[in-house]
């Protein structure tokens, strides 16, 4: 009982939140952060608890969020209905895919997604009839207000982390784990190991891709470079993972926390600390420092996964007890 | 027929036979031992049978079923169970969830499976160490490990690849022990072992390669009397 108490005062104050928060700039956020709890998730479950790492996790997003916009796009449909099709049509990417990959071991999985990722990216630049092309797709949001974005992020971020905690817990999650520790002891435990891949994949490929939708319809706006962005999306997906902590059921959500406030930070010039700054002291060198620090975000995730591997290498929540008793002897030393 | 055979056996890495034409058979219900120094095929033979390695030519038959192509997973669920000669214990994961990922083969239910798997790690002598992770036991635990998982897969014919080396003697004899219990619950038993008086005194038969090839086969008397068994594993000069 007393396990599920946490999740559940956090889930009533993230229902809470727009009735106490009305400022757009944060509800913003947390709309990202709720995609991202998503994807993480999702790339905790093919990554952390299969040991099948994606580098290429925005073939996924992307296919996921251009469904979404070409529906609306050729067929006047509501965006909407990408949510319901769009993890469908990033299955039906991965699947093939995994089919052909999962019967080689090693590092091919990831490399192949690698090269996934930048195949579509390509491909969506190229078919300008289709895609539309480097010009993207606009379409007309429903709503003004970020309040119903908010509440679809919700309850997608609680369906993906609930589905994906149960997974782990039944059977198919004993199958993942026993496939990531050794593949040739698990077939010798009558797993299907391709079978279990496939299956890992197409969960993990379902729900990054109503997280693109999600993308589509609430930015109302997508190009090739934006959903298919190996940095923005690849790479925040594994960071997010790595972050949170591997193959722990809440890291994802702690990572995608982080890394979201990172991504802000730098964005942002440290909310605006060094625009600040560049004007209080009059001096061009801050301001020019500040324009470049603000671009290096890549960087700065960089330099964030060395401390994270070094300091914590099984993540915050996988190292949460290491944490914890770090401060606890701090307090007794003073 | 047979409960179980193998039919000229052939398996070539390369130009390398190291598996050149082997048979036997296994009653229901027998130990047999399979014997050959380093490097001889054994490992390689249980291989072939587990859907590891496809055999180059040859046949391996179950309860009158042919099973060299099929994939491992299903030849586990067919009722062949093994260990592996170097361990492999599934690391980051305790030795009860190795055991019950093992038991899902069988169980239909989280709960059936969770049963089986402590059922099995009692049966195995496992009690006191089930909630330790799996990479943190000692070699001797490792090695009672891949039996339990082999065992929670509801064997009727195991293959074990070596369970007793790198064992103390009071190990050793545990480990005689155990081997006798799963045999008295009525699995058929393949073992391979270097050694000499733990496989003469569990087997009912022993089978001898050298280089890939049989040497000899028979009771263990009458394999320690064989002359090719004495010069394989002592040399010429004492034959
Ligand atoms: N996957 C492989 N690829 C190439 N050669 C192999 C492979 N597996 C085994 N061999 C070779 O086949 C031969 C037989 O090896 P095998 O492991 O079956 O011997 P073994 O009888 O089990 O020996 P040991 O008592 O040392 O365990 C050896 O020469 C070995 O080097
Ligand atoms: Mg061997």
């Amino acid at each position: 009982m007393k396990k599920n108490l946490v999740p559940l005062i956090v889930l009533a104050a993230l229902a809470a939140f727009p009735l106490v928060v009305e400022h757009n700039y944060y509800l913003h956020l947390m709309i990202l952060f709720l995609m991202w709890v998503v994807i993480g998730s999702a790339w905790n479950l093919i990554a952390g608890y299969t040991g099948q790492v994606s580098f290429g996790d925005a073939a996924f997003f992307g296919s996921g969020a251009y469904a979404a916009g070409l529906l609306s796009h050729h067929l006047q449909l509501s965006a909407w209905w990408g949510l319901a099709i769009g993890g469908f049509v990033a299955v039906a990417v991965g699947m093939p895919f995994g089919w052909i990959c999962f019967r080689m071991r090693g590092a091919y999985f990831a490399l192949a997604t690698l090269a996934l990722n930048e195949v579509l990216r390509h491909s969506a630049a190229i078919a300008e009839g289709f895609t539309g092309g480097m010009v993207g797709i606009l379409i007309m949001p429903t709503f003004v207000s970020k309040v119903p974005y908010y509440y679809v992020a919700l309850a997608l971020a609680a369906a993906s982390m609930i589905s994906i905690q149960w997974i782990v817990h039944a059977k198919p999650g004993y199958y993942f784990v026993s496939i990531r520790e050794d593949q040739d002891a698990a077939e010798s435990l009558g797993i299907d190991t391709h079978y279990y891949k496939m299956l890992s994949l197409a969960i993990a490929a379902f729900w990054t891709g109503v997280a693109g939708s999600l993308y589509m319809n609430y930015m109302g706006f997508i190009d090739p470079d934006v959903v298919f962005s190996l940095h923005d999306i690849s790479i925040m997906a594994i960071l997010v993972g790595i972050v949170g902590g591997v193959g722990t059921v809440y890291g994802p959500a702690v990572g995608a926390f982080i890394m979201v406030t990172v991504q802000e930070l730098f964005r942002s010039g440290f909310f605006g600390l060094f625009e600040y700054l560049g004007r209080a002291t009059g001096s061009a060198a801050v301001e020019s420092m500040a324009k470049t620090i603000t671009g290096a975000h890549v960087l700065g995730f960089g330099i964030l996964v060395v401390v994270v591997i070094l300091v914590l290498p099984n993540g915050i929540v996988g190292d949460w007890p290491k944490i914890r008793s770090a401060f606890s002897r701090n307090k007794i030393a003073a | 027929m047979a409960f179980f055979q193998v039919e000229k056996l052939v398996k070539y890495f390369g130009g390398l036979a190291a598996v050149n034409g082997v048979s036997f058979q296994v009653e229901k219900g027998e130990i047999l031992g399979l014997i050959g120094p380093n490097g001889s095929g054994k490992t390689t033979t249980f291989n072939m049978i587990s859907g590891y390695h496809r055999p180059t030519s040859g046949r391996v038959v179950f309860k009158g079923g042919e099973i060299h192509q099929l994939p491992t997973h299903r030849i586990c669920k067919l009722g062949i169970g093994r260990t592996f000669q170097v361990v492999k214990p599934l690391g980051r994961m305790s030795v009860l969830d190795n055991v019950i990922a093992a038991a899902y083969s069988r169980a239909g239910s989280p709960r059936e499976a969770r049963g089986l798997a402590l059922e099995t790690i009692r049966f195995c002598g496992m009690d006191a160490v089930k909630d330790q992770l799996a990479k943190s036991l000692p070699i001797a635990g490792r090695k009672r490990l891949e039996i339990a998982r082999a065992m929670a897969t509801k064997p009727e014919l195991l293959l074990l690849d070596e369970t007793a080396a790198g064992l103390n003697p009071t190990e050793l004899l545990d480990a005689i022990d155990l081997i006798k219990k799963i045999r008295e619950n009525g699995t058929t038993i393949i073992i391979i072992e270097h050694i000499m008086h733990v496989i003469m005194t569990i087997s009912d038969r022993i089978h001898a390669i050298n280089f890939g090839q049989t040497i000899g086969e028979g009771t263990p008397q009458e394999v320690a009397q064989n002359k090719a068994v004495i010069e394989a594993y002592l040399g010429t000069d004492y034959a």
